[in-house]
């Protein structure tokens, strides 16, 4: 029988994977798309638990997060695509208008 | 079975996480995060919430996908790759060994307490898990639903201010 335990290790691994990404890869496209990786490990804990304690209140935890992800997905990628019309990239070590 | 079927799943789900990072392409990225959210929606159909893996395959890998992958089209990063793709990967990879180890014992040595809520299997099977998502939704948490749609709203205007040449 499957426990909680081994969902929780499951997304603790994807989150790791996650992490792993955002911190080394170069591509603004592909740290987005890890930031949903995390985003989806969370999610599969929230679901976990959710159903481990009997309780609906982490399933719609679940459905904001798809929201807030969602809303993310549009102005990030818009975002994206401002900056890259300006510098015809979208390589993060372009990303250092701000830096001193 | 039923081991097998989550074993394999968890299988699937962890190696195209790790390819999402890997691929030089964006686009075999993205297809490795798509194979990554199915996997997740076995998941969500093994722990009794249908509704929520219906959500994640059409939200997830319908909607936002089809935004990453038409973005990548669109600024024709494919043809783009560089040599060097990667920064930091020791800082990083021991940053995120560290953090698994870390979880790890977090769930070994915790217990996972509070079961034996009123949503039981019997519950779910009689009333409909869309039912009962719907009715918390529409009772309980009537305000924060109404704050999600204005902030898809405010996602909307802001993409589109965002995107076009001149305000």
């Amino acid at each position: 029988m499957i426990s909680v335990h081994h969902y929780l290790l499951l997304s603790a691994i994807l989150f790791c994977i996650g992490t792993f990404g955002v911190l080394t890869r170069k591509n603004a496209i592909v740290i987005f798309m890890c930031i949903e990786v995390m985003l989806n490990s969370v999610n599969l804990t929230f679901i976990a638990l959710s159903r481990h304690v009997g309780n609906m209140d982490g399933q719609i935890f679940v459905f904001f997060v798809m929201t807030v992800a969602a809303a993310e997905a549009a102005v990030g990628l818009a975002l994206m695509i401002a900056f890259f019309r300006n510098r015809e990239s979208i390589d993060v070590d372009d990303f250092n208008m701000l830096k001193w | 079975m039923e081991a097998i079927l989550f074993y394999l799943t968890a299988l699937v789900a962890i190696l195209a996480a790790f390819f999402v990072t890997k691929c030089r392409n964006p686009v075999n990225s993205a297809l490795c995060l798509v194979t990554n959210f199915l996997c997740l929606a076995v998941l969500y159909v093994m722990l009794e919430a249908p509704f929520m893996a219906a959500i994640q395959i059409m939200v997830y890998a319908g909607a936002i996908m089809v935004l990453i992958v038409f973005v990548i089209m669109l600024l024709n990063l494919g043809t783009a790759t560089k040599s060097v793709y990667t920064h930091g990967l020791l800082g990083g990879g021991v940053l995120s060994v560290l953090m698994l180890f870390l979880t790890n014992r977090f769930v070994a040595n915790g217990q996972a307490t509070g079961t034996g809520g009123e949503i039981t299997s019997e519950v779910i099977q009689s009333y409909g898990h869309t039912e009962l998502i719907g009715k918390a939704m529409f009772t309980d948490f009537l305000l924060p639903f109404e704050i999600a749609s204005i902030l898809l709203l405010v996602a909307i205007i802001g993409a589109v201010v965002l995107s076009k040449r001149k305000v």
